[in-house]
């Protein structure tokens, strides 16, 4: 399992979700700290690209071999991408919650979202 | 929600926090639920050794010339052939037949009985004994606070606590007093996972110098959520997921527990119920594609999940069910709705792990 980190250079929700925006497209992911909560992730369905997400509503879920929890959107837009890698390998999201354990790639639909999400700091004061 | 500051802490939970356990509310208690990971801890239980801090299990003490009257009455299954030093599995039910609580009765004495009972129901036992105990020469007490329990599981489990104790250590379903790393104690051929082990109800100003010899020689802490993954494979029954009060032993397929000829409380019932057999029925069962189920998952055409999980040993979704009577049959397939996916299930025979067939030599 990962050490506990949080980027710099995400963006973060309050329902320990992540995005790095690059243009008109972020990515999603979950923090360290929901990967630590849920313990071992054993199942993790892609949702399919060419849907839309909700900011702040789950766009798809997360299994470890003890529950299942939502994850929720940090932004809204379109599904461009999803990391088909996770289907298989759905333990990448526990060692790598920043790099191979993504989960979708999304078109934003209104950019000026991001000013309501946490820096690293903030985020990392709001688990304290 | 209980907060945390009114929750009960086990004798070992100085240890807990060492061994870096992640720590939950359970049943009022506050107890590890992992320490590595599940899947590790539970690989380390069939391989191996592992050690469980079972302490929030409560124990009720019941003693005198007609203590085992008494039992008789308030078990289902027949007290009197428990041998002395011998262990039995039985339950408590309502006049009516809904199950009260799934208990292991340890016969210590000719007329001294140790009954383990859940913690969450462990308050509604014992009122339930109280209640019960009256015109009877029996008495009962609470031990909940007199006894830390641990329990070591494995292929491995026997060779371990053998090591660290003066005597052979009890057959399985049968108990006696040893020593073990110093420590006088019970020790029972009893578990919950299905593997060969033992467990050791011991006084807790003593439990953790045996935590820390078990730990020393080899058992690997193992938390329970890596007990309610064995237990499921092992297709061992939950209170509170398998069966409640509103379940009769028939149809939660714990009939074998039951001799209604002693005339247990319940027993009418019971017997009425085997007579004209369950509408629905608690099966094992997996998932024959992707998904894990959970409590709670709804079946089609009728029946519910009642506990799932991700098998760790056989990397597939499993459960345990109700389903209409008549589809409760090994090999039938049914449909499961899991959040809202169609999950195609078959009823399988207990127990899940080792499958039928394929038991490790």
């Amino acid at each position: 399992m990962a050490e506990e980190s949080y980027p710099d250079d995400l963006l973060y929700h309050a329902d320990h979700d992540w995005a790095r925006i690059e243009g008109d497209v972020a990515t999603f992911g979950i923090t360290w700290y929901a990967q630590d909560q849920l313990g071992e992730v054993v199942f993790f369905e892609p949702p399919e690209a060419g849907r839309s997400v909700e900011r702040g509503e789950p766009y798809t879920e997360v299994e470890s071999v003890k529950a299942v929890s939502d994850v929720i959107a940090p932004l809204s837009g379109e599904i461009v991408e999803s990391n088909q890698a996770l289907k298989d390998g759905p333990e990448a999201i526990n060692d790598d919650p920043y790099g191979a354990g993504w989960m979708v790639k999304v078109r934003l639909s209104d950019p000026s979202q991001r000013d309501e999400l946490m820096d690293a700091a903030a985020y990392r004061s709001s688990l304290a | 929600m209980a907060s945390t500051d009114t929750l009960k802490r086990s004798p070992l939970h100085d240890r807990h926090r060492a061994a870096g356990a992640r720590l939950v509310p359970f049943a009022g208690w506050e107890m590890p639920v992992q320490y590595a990971g599940i899947r590790e801890e539970h690989v380390a239980v069939r391989t191996g050794a592992g050690v469980f801090d079972v302490s929030h299990m409560g124990q009720i003490e019941t003693g005198g010339p007609q203590a085992h009257d008494l039992l008789q009455r308030l078990i289902s299954n027949d007290v009197r052939k428990i041998p002395e030093g011998g262990a039995q599995y039985g339950l408590l039910c309502r006049e009516d037949g809904g199950i009260l609580d799934d208990v292991f009765t340890y016969r210590l004495a000719e007329d001294h009985f140790l009954t383990v009972t859940n913690a969450s129901n462990h308050d509604k036992d014992l009122e339930w004994f109280r209640r019960h105990a009256a015109g009877y020469d029996a008495d009962v007490n609470d031990a909940i606070e007199s006894w830390a329990m641990l329990a070591v599981q494995g292929p491995r489990a026997r060779e371990l606590v053998g090591g660290l104790t003066d005597g052979r250590l009890p057959p399985r379903m049968h108990c006696c007093q040893r020593t073990v790393a110093g420590v006088p104690m019970l020790v029972a051929g009893t578990g919950y996972t299905g593997e060969d082990g033992v467990e050791l109800i011991v006084g807790p100003d003593d439990a953790p110098a045996v935590w820390d010899a078990l730990t020393s020689a080899g058992a690997t802490p193992a938390g329970l959520g890596a007990r309610d993954t064995l237990r499921l494979e092992a297709c061992f029954h939950l209170y509170g997921n398998d069966m409640d009060e509103g379940r009769d032993p028939i149809e939660a397929g714990l009939g074998w527990a039951c001799r209604e000829e002693t005339g247990f409380i319940g027993a009418e019932a019971v017997r009425a119920a085997r007579e004209a057999g369950p509408a629905e029925k608690l099966v094992p069962f997996a998932l024959t594609g992707e998904g894990i189920p959970r409590p709670g998952n709804p079946v089609a055409g009728g029946g519910v999940v009642t506990s799932g999980t991700l098998s760790p040993c056989l990397g597939i979704g499993i459960g345990m069910a109700y389903l209409p009577a008549q589809r409760a049959r090994p090999g039938e397939t049914f449909e499961i709705d899991v959040r809202g996916r169609t999950r195609p299930a078959e009823v399988r025979e207990k127990p899940l792990y080792p499958p039928k067939g394929k038991e490790a030599a």
